[in-house]
């Protein structure tokens, strides 16, 4: 059974298939809009989350399905200690298609062995997120028209930063990919995701603690989230969670056509009023990530003969 | 140094001086109620120094924990005081239920019975699941 846990279970060739779907439907939404008429989709949300859980149960509902949310683990039997394993093959009887978000690392794994429907991985722990690094790729796809040659700045949390590992994967199997790493020393980009992602793929990159004089190069900057669940020291978390802070005036040193992406959700590390600025298109990531979650729940569906 | 030769069980010879102690932990040769010689530091002509296992009975041996300590390390099985089978040791590209992952935001350490897994990677054994480096 097909599942998607890291966005690199994709090729290059079928993240180009899903861009093409997510634009079809951004073109005409009505043709798909009963795709999906009496599938189910669960979303099985064990840590809190605004935005992916309802992108998820947005995507479905405009291709005509059905959801069945569970938004926390306090009210499941995950409270009783159930464990991933039993979580999902009791819930592939009820549904077609599985997203999941959980705080440990490899369990999205867990569940796409134990499941006999698709699974996406909605989020695991630090580890992956594939569908948020297909927003991105269908941001810069629409901003950009291209994926070559790119200079990437990812800034703020490198290290735990899950999107970024993603994306830097992503990115990495386009041609001419530069990017710039902006962190503090703690939080830099961990050397195994350098070793091997970066280093095999032959990536130009830099290492750098300052934003300011990263920008004047960037193709698109990448904002993160120190994300306090992330530290088991409070005080690591409030020394670093400052350190960058994108603001308005910061931006009039960026190039006209530098485009400024995040995951979200953001605390502070990019002013409000930056939001105003047309280079800004994090709300546009959010919109493009319910295409891509569209577009991938549709392949998932299809494959797995439920379509 | 004299070790009297086995009649039945098996030599793990050629393991790299020092790792033959963690090979009988991993073994659980400590566990079992079999006579087990390990001798530390042998001479020898190739490789300077060695360790040698010694098991006086014919159990099975998990080969893939001896390819992962030391793939060079060579496993002979002998009956009757005759040298019958020479086995091949490779690092094993999985490798189940031997080490365990550190990473305590790792799905191991909170899922029921979930076996820890690694995979060979080009720079050694990552957790399957989390993609935490074997220590």
């Amino acid at each position: 059974m097909r599942s998607v846990i890291d966005v690199l279970d994709l090729s290059v060739e079928e993240i180009d298939e899903l861009i093409e779907t997510a634009e079809d439907i951004i073109a005409d939404p009505d043709k798909y809009a009963h795709v999906c008429d009496r599938k189910k989709l669960a979303t099985l949300f064990f840590e809190p989350s605004t935005r992916t859980r309802m992108s998820f149960e947005a995507a479905m509902y405009e291709l005509g399905g059905h959801v069945i949310s569970m938004s926390e683990a306090n009210s499941s039997s995950a409270a009783k200690g159930e464990s991933v394993a039993d979580t999902v093959k009791t819930v592939s009887n009820y549904v077609d298609i599985i997203a999941m978000r959980h705080p440990k690392e490899g369990a999205a794994l867990v569940a796409a062995n134990n499941a006999s429907i698709p699974v996406i991985n909605a989020g695991d722990g630090g580890h992956c997120h594939p569908t948020q690094t297909l927003a991105d790729l269908l941001t810069i796809h629409r901003e950009k028209k291209h994926f070559d040659n790119l200079t990437i700045g990812f800034c703020g949390d490198l290290k735990f930063g899950r999107t970024v590992h993603s994306l830097c994967g992503a990115m990495a199997r386009y041609p001419g990919s530069k990017f710039v790493l902006i962190s503090p020393e703690e939080l830099k980009l961990p050397s195994y995701v350098k070793r091997n992602v970066l280093d095999p793929a032959g990536i130009q990159y830099t290492q750098t603690t300052d934003l300011e004089d990263s920008m004047e190069n960037l193709d698109i900057l990448y904002m993160t989230r120190v994300q306090r669940e992330r530290f088991f020291n409070e005080e690591d978390y409030l020394r670093l969670k400052d350190r960058y802070i994108l603001t308005a005036e910061k931006m009039k040193k960026a190039p006209e056509s530098m485009i400024v992406m995040h995951p979200l959700p953001r605390v502070n590390e990019i002013s409000v009023a930056v939001d105003d600025d047309p280079r800004a298109c994090y709300f546009k990531q959010v919109l493009n990530g319910k295409y891509m979650r569209m577009a991938l729940i549709m392949k998932l569906l299809k494959e797995a003969g439920r379509l | 140094m004299n070790i009297d030769s086995i009649r039945n069980g098996i030599v793990i010879d050629h393991i790299s001086a020092g790792k033959g102690m963690k090979l009988v932990s991993l073994l659980e040769l400590d566990r079992d109620d079999v006579s087990v010689a390990i001798i530390k530091n042998v001479h020898s002509q190739k490789m300077g120094k060695k360790d040698i296992i010694k098991i006086d009975a014919d159990i099975p041996v998990n080969l893939d924990v001896i390819g992962y300590v030391d793939p060079d390390a060579t496993v002979n099985v002998i009956k009757d005081g005759v040298l019958v089978e020479k086995k091949t040791i490779e690092r094993p590209k999985i490798l189940t239920g031997v080490i365990r992952c550190k990473n305590p935001r790792c799905i191991t350490t909170t899922e029921q019975e979930l076996k820890h897994v690694f995979c060979l990677r080009d720079d050694g054994y990552r957790c399957m699941y989390c993609e935490t480096k074997a220590e």
